[in-house]
């Protein structure tokens, strides 16, 4: 039989995608030696920049579940005047070009406004440390924190929640035992989500701190001063553990889930 | 309990509930009837405290409870799809109110007592052997004893049932029906149960209210509703199919050519009537009877359904539906075109 030509269109066309996917970053993988890998992870400056990656974004990600969470039950629940508007606004992060994010931010905790010299009165430094990171992050990776939990919670039907409360719960209780569990499994692709946004910012954070350097900064510099060769190991470093600290988020929250799959089978 | 209901309003916008008045005696089983997009799933969930209540107050007892959010009201609710807790057994739905109740309120004092009613609904419902089970694994009549067994474990002083038969295997239903009718026993608690189905609520409620377009048109007794509709909109829901409209003079009623005899004297000019098709007697010769009405008519259509057929005649410019068993059927024999007579007691004539 013949198969129809629009047929091979897609099929070529769907292995282009992935080739232009896949390829760059497997020749970066394999770009490094196993001994460059080995003395890169050695040196002080790396470590130190994928831990700071590291322990910001995850920063980052857990702020946006503690402040992020009741806002995103707010939307996918009640049905409000300027509810478009709303949502049109948590959004816009992601549709404002990096670096005028720093600036913006910038704009703020900055000396020549009040709010940043208030800050600098009282010792707090935002401008090059950890909590001008963790804020700038914050910022970008909300609104896909916002969109996952929000879709996580609007599919838990609101008659649980309603049978529930008519079983004598208040509402927080009826939150606690019935929404957020059915809604876990969003809540946790939206951490995650939110967190690999969060560490994958460059041209936002290197406007509020270039120092501390977070792993995307210091590829930048390795690689100005030095060359591709010295950036693609930190590169390697970098996405090798952010890998694995998804999976292991994962595996946290669906081994939570076991009992639950266990009884569908 | 008994539940008050003083002029209820509702409303949403697009669909009102309006001037809603209903008294439940303690230990009823209501039946709230109407066709679909009557407003009955929302006075339930008025009730319950799930919609804002715009007037009116409700009553449990003496206990006003329309301003209370829904866990205080002591009012419990099972819907149609039975809203079950995926992420919890079966045992964990029957036992998730229970953590939620005040010792005090629920008057079951210990842990003991409050196992117990679990131990006790279990057997009653047939649950025993599927406790470790998940609800997404249940059939449908088996999710549905799993709702009803939560909703009455912390006995609530009324039970509300939203359509608590229709999604089920029509084979299960009498089998569930029973359950009902043996929980509402053991339980004395007051159910109010919505359905669109009229066997269902003879089969198993004591009085029953009529609802359309969010207002409640007629509330009484089963029989009285079925028997003697007070508006034409009852008349139409319970299968009075005969329904006419009609000018009223002394004791008879005339539409169009036809004139009937009917029982009392109405009290207004013109109205209508409406009479069951179970209530007209087919004959092939005139009946010499006391019947008091008596029409030659042409049979214009026949519709079997399986135990009865339903038979249109046309009297005049009026057409009736007369419902025969088909031993009648087969007596008469009757054939479309052909002529017969329809002859029914005044008594059987509802003035509306």
């Amino acid at each position: 039989m013949r198969k129809e030509s629009f047929l091979w269109l897609t099929l070529a066309s769907s292995f282009v995608v992935l080739l232009f996917v896949t390829v760059p970053l497997l020749r970066m993988l394999t770009a490094p030696s196993l001994a460059s890998l080995w003395e890169t992870i050695r040196d002080p400056e790396v470590y130190r920049s994928i831990w700071l990656s590291l322990y910001t974004g995850i920063s980052a990600a857990a702020i946006c579940f503690v402040f992020g969470t009741p806002l995103a039950y707010l939307l996918a629940r009640s049905e409000f005047r300027g509810k478009k508007l709303v949502e049109a606004i948590v959004d816009l992060p992601i549709v404002i070009p990096h670096p005028v994010v720093g600036i913006a931010l910038l704009g703020l905790v900055g000396k020549n406004f009040w709010l940043g010299r208030i800050m600098h009165e009282l010792g707090l430094q935002i401008v090059g440390s950890p909590a001008g990171i963790i804020m700038v992050m914050t910022f970008v990776g909300l609104p896909f924190y916002l969109q996952a939990a929000k879709e996580g919670f609007a599919s838990v039907s609101p008659r649980l929640e309603s049978v529930s409360r008519s079983l004598g719960a208040s509402m927080f209780s009826t939150f606690i035992h019935v929404t957020f569990p059915l809604a876990w499994r969003s809540i946790l692709s939206g951490i995650i989500m939110c967190c690999a946004r969060a560490i994958s910012e460059f041209g936002a954070v290197v406007i509020i701190a270039y120092h501390p350097m977070i792993a995307p900064v210091l590829m930048f510099e390795r690689f100005q001063s030095f060359g591709l060769s010295y950036s693609q190991p930190v590169a390697v470093w970098l996405i090798v553990v952010c890998l694995l600290l998804f999976l292991s988020l994962r595996l946290i929250g669906s081994s939570s889930r076991k009992r639950e799959s266990r009884g569908r089978a | 309990m008994s539940l008050r209901i003083e002029n209820l309003a509702v409303d949403l916008g697009e669909f009102k509930l309006q001037d809603i008045n209903l008294t439940l005696e303690d230990g009823d089983f209501f039946a709230l009837m109407g066709p679909t997009g009557a407003g009955k799933s929302v006075l339930l969930e008025a009730l319950v405290g799930l919609v804002p209540q715009s007037a009116g107050e409700i009553y449990i007892d003496e206990r006003k409870i329309s301003h209370l959010p829904p866990e205080e009201r002591g009012i419990g609710i099972v819907y149609q799809d039975y809203a079950l807790f995926p992420h919890l057994s079966v045992l964990d739905n029957i036992r998730y109110g229970l953590k939620f109740q005040s010792r005090e309120k629920s008057g079951l004092k210990s842990n003991a007592e409050r196992m117990k009613v679990v131990d006790d609904l279990i057997p009653l419902l047939g649950l025993g052997h599927l406790l470790d089970r998940y609800p997404t694994t249940l059939s449908g009549g088996e999710q549905q004893r799993v709702a009803l067994a939560r909703a009455l474990v912390v006995k609530p002083d009324i039970l509300l049932l939203d359509e608590p038969l229709s999604a089920l295997d029509p084979n299960f239903r009498q089998e569930l029906r029973t359950h009902l009718k043996n929980l509402h026993a053991a339980s004395g608690a007051t159910f109010l149960m919505v359905t669109h189905d009229f066997s269902e609520a003879l089969s198993l409620a004591q009085h029953a209210a009529i609802m359309a377009q969010g207002k409640l048109e007629q509330t009484g007794t089963i029989e009285d509703i079925f028997r003697r509709p007070t508006t034409a909109v009852v008349a139409d829901f319970v299968g009075m199919k005969n329904l006419f409209k009609v000018e009223f003079s002394a004791t008879k009623a005339c539409c169009e050519a036809v004139e009937f005899k009917v029982g009392r004297r109405p009290e207004s000019g013109s109205g209508y009537i409406a009479i069951r098709p179970e209530d007209l007697i087919l004959s092939k010769i005139p009946l010499i009877s006391s019947l008091q009405n008596s029409f030659k008519g042409r049979v214009a259509a026949i519709r079997s359904h399986g135990f009865f057929y339903e038979i249109d005649l046309i009297v005049k410019t009026l057409t009736f539906t007369a419902v025969i068993t088909n031993h009648a059927f087969f007596d008469l024999e009757p054939a479309v075109d052909s002529n017969f007579f329809l002859s029914f007691k005044a008594t059987a004539v509802h003035l509306i």
